[in-house]
């Protein structure tokens, strides 16, 4: 038998509302305690973890990622995907359906389930399509899939441009329990759109999204959630207008709940200039004033969680012209410093960051262990605040180099990730 | 004064000083063209790439005729007849095109920014003729040399340009070019062909083209491309020549010596009236004639002199 004490770190964990110098005890891969009590005597092996100047949280949760296996392993696969999220601190992470072939059925999720099984890192929790292909015109089997292992379900990149389809599987979904996650795009209003409407794409030659691309499709969905009663969850919140609308919904008592990417809260589309295809994502960098309200939204508790909305792409596909680049940037290796800036921007508390990255999604996913409680698996991320480093793309262990935030200065970085008891990452 | 640049991208980073020396060397380089033998030696030996990606007459053929009267050795490669219908990337292209060390790359693209692509990865010298909705410098110069010609100066003219300012690149470089050079720029058109923060590059805008051109020196017409119908855009070619075209009837409200412009290719009866396409005020051809000595001054500046 073998006991581990993390000891004398800064333990934050908002769900049992722990916030203090304390000792965590583990024991066969679970938690035992959180306190003062020293490890006991008995027949064990002792294992100490000094976590004196760290902070201790319950493992961050990514709950927007694509890990491109099955179908595109040149640009991720789920072993290089786990390995880039436990170097950014993750110990559990969700990956959308759009491989090839989609994740609408039970033998997809049970094939991403054995690989991530065989990567033996962090929990990857697979969500499923909405639509079968993501065509946008069948339902999946969502039973089936809930079966094999899927947390949530959605069609992200391809959104449901069918409202009616969109009410039929949030009632369908209720049925299993399961959340529906909407990436919000009117593909209308987007049409050949490939970066911001405004002044920037204008200047650039470019042609625009407009914010209402993604805001008629919050309140749509919002507007069905109200309809069935099925809770809803809006990826990836880019503009001001949204932040209002949700924040309008949850003020209203809807289930609603939202994410946001730290590309929102760090960047905007001037990152754009001199068409630099890592910048092109979607839903696209927004103006300084969307940026601002996606801070507020965050601070204020609008947004409930921040997710990276990993997105590798090779040079393939980003080596081209700027309209013809695909959409996307990796974020599971910049994650937890980029939003530690918030906390130096007074935007967020460390039981905020807490929150929004770990305790939130795990709630909103109904995950069936939430925080540091005795008896869930081990799974913690130490923290050190004050480590300062510059972002570099080739010390990535995400097989893609897709970030703008490549040499920017950063101070905080995971240290320890531990996931069932187990160090699956050591950079002390 | 020298001229230090490498490429010719857009014309925002080009400086008043620099668009005056290029207006300059046109205008002495225009002479050459009206020779009996319209040959000089200056670009002997150099090797100057023609990559059109996109279907040009005008715009190709001027950049031809620039570079063989300048004596350069000239190549074209056309979309249809390169690697790329093999499926070769715009960035393969280039490096190979770079292997036989050319001295000019012209680039012609239906993408925004891919002569900004190309400049940072070859060492020749790219000239932008045309990328997307972006930018078209040399159009800007030959259309700035065509009004200074004709009016002597840029500088407190009032130039109003009427259309798709949306998806047009040479609005962006005239709008850029001619408020750099101290021209008032308004624009007119239908609301849903001006785009979103245009006046952040210095120009006002409107929408009915009787009244703006009241004070204007230059009225430039763009392009109407018909497929834009399909974006409701516009209802039909017959209202968009009754609301936003430019007819005689709409040309009395304007002053006495006013120049018409036009990019070309122009669409007779749409945009622009038979009768004011080829009356009195048009300098449509002098406009393409100009481009002819605008090219010949942008080869000569960027491989004539010791780099």
């Amino acid at each position: 038998m073998k006991r581990t004490v993390i000891q004398g770190g800064h333990v934050v964990d908002p769900e049992t509302g722990i916030d203090g110098l304390f000792d965590i005890v583990i024991e066969d891969g679970k938690i035992l305690s959180v306190g003062d009590s020293k490890p006991g005597t008995g027949d064990w092996k002792l294992e100490t973890i000094d976590a004196t100047d760290k902070v201790v949280t319950p493992g961050l949760i990514d709950m927007h990622t694509h890990l491109r296996e099955p179908g595109h392993e040149y640009k991720e696969t789920i072993q290089t995907g786990c390995l880039a999220a436990v170097h950014g601190g993750f110990t559990t992470i969700c990956c959308m359906p759009n491989t090839q072939p989609v994740n609408d059925n039970q033998s997809v999720t049970d094939y991403i389930l054995k690989k991530a099984r065989a990567a033996g890192s962090v929990r990857v929790y697979p969500i499923g399509a909405v639509s079968q292909g993501l065509k946008g015109k069948n339902l999946a089997e969502y039973g089936e899939m809930k079966a094999a292992g899927v947390v949530a379900l959605s069609d992200d990149g391809n959104p449901v441009m069918n409202a009616q389809l969109m009410r039929r599987a949030m009632e369908y979904a209720k049925a299993f329990e399961l959340l529906i996650i909407s990436h919000c795009e009117d593909r209308d209003l987007t049409s050949n759109g490939v970066m911001n409407e405004g002044v920037t794409a204008t200047r650039l030659g470019l042609a625009g999204i407009p914010n209402s691309s993604e805001s008629v499709m919050v309140a749509r969905d919002i507007a069905l959630c109200e309809l069935t009663g099925a809770p809803v969850h809006i990826a990836h919140v880019s503009t001001e207008d949204s932040v209002r609308i949700i924040r309008n919904a949850k003020e209203r008592g809807l289930p609603v709940t939202a994410e946001t990417a730290p590309h929102y809260f760090s960047l905007t589309e001037e990152a754009v200039l001199n068409y630099d295809t890592n910048a092109k994502v979607h839903p696209p960098l927004r103006t300084a004033k969307d940026r601002e309200a996606i801070r507020q939204g965050l601070a204020d508790g609008a947004i409930d969680i921040i997710a990276s909305d990993h997105a590798p792409h090779s040079s393939v596909e980003k080596e081209v012209e700027f309209e013809a680049a695909a959409n996307g940037l990796i974020g599971m290796e910049t994650s937890l410093p980029l939003s530690l800036k918030l906390l130096e921007k007074g935007f967020l508390s460390l039981t905020d960051l807490v929150l929004k990255m770990s305790v939130n999604p795990a709630r909103v996913l109904r995950l069936d262990h939430i925080g540091l409680k005795p008896g869930n698996p081990a799974d913690l991320t130490v923290i050190d605040l004050e480590k300062r480093f510059t972002i570099n793309a080739d010390t990535f262990r995400s097989k893609s180099r897709n970030t703008p935030f490549n040499g920017w200065q950063v101070k905080g970085k995971a240290v320890i990730t531990m996931v069932g008891g187990k160090v699956v990452f050591n950079d002390y | 004064m020298k001229f230090e640049k490498k490429d010719i991208l857009d014309i925002e980073s080009l400086s008043r000083d620099e668009i005056g020396l290029i207006l300059d060397t046109a205008d002495s380089l225009k002479e050459i063209s009206s020779r009996a033998i319209k040959k000089v030696p200056t670009l002997r030996g150099k090797t100057i790439v023609h990559f059109f990606h996109e279907s040009s007459t005008r715009t190709r053929t001027s950049f031809e005729i620039a570079a063989k009267r300048l004596s350069g050795d000239t190549v074209s490669i056309s979309a249809s007849t390169s690697s790329i219908v093999k499926g070769e990337t715009l960035a393969d292209t280039a490096r190979n095109l770079e292997a036989m060390n050319p001295d000019a790359i012209i680039l012609r693209h239906k993408a925004a920014g891919t002569p900004h692509m190309l400049a940072r990865l070859v060492k020749s010298s790219v000239i932008n003729a045309g990328d997307g909705m972006h930018a078209h410098p040399t159009q800007a110069l030959l259309d700035m040399m065509t009004i200074r010609e004709r009016k002597g100066r840029l500088d407190g003219l009032n130039i109003v340009i009427a259309g798709d300012i949306a998806h047009s690149r040479v609005a962006r470089s005239n709008i850029v070019g001619f408020t750099k050079m101290g021209a008032r720029v308004s624009l007119v058109g239908p609301p849903t062909m001006i785009p979103q923060g245009i006046e952040t590059l210095g120009a006002s805008a409107s929408y009915d083209i009787k009244e703006a051109i009241g004070d204007a020196d230059i009225i430039m017409m763009l392009r109407i491309q018909k497929e834009r119908q399909e974006s409701f855009l516009f209802p039909s070619d017959r209202e968009y020549a009754r609301y936003f075209g430019l007819t005689a009837e709409t040309l009395a409200t304007a002053k006495d010596d006013v120049l018409i412009m036009h990019p070309g290719p122009i669409n007779r009866g749409v945009e622009i009236a038979p009768e004011v396409a080829d009356g009195p005020y048009s300098v449509i051809l002098e406009q393409v004639a100009n481009g002819v000595a605008v090219r010949m001054a942008i080869l000569y500046l960027l491989l004539g002199g010791p780099r």
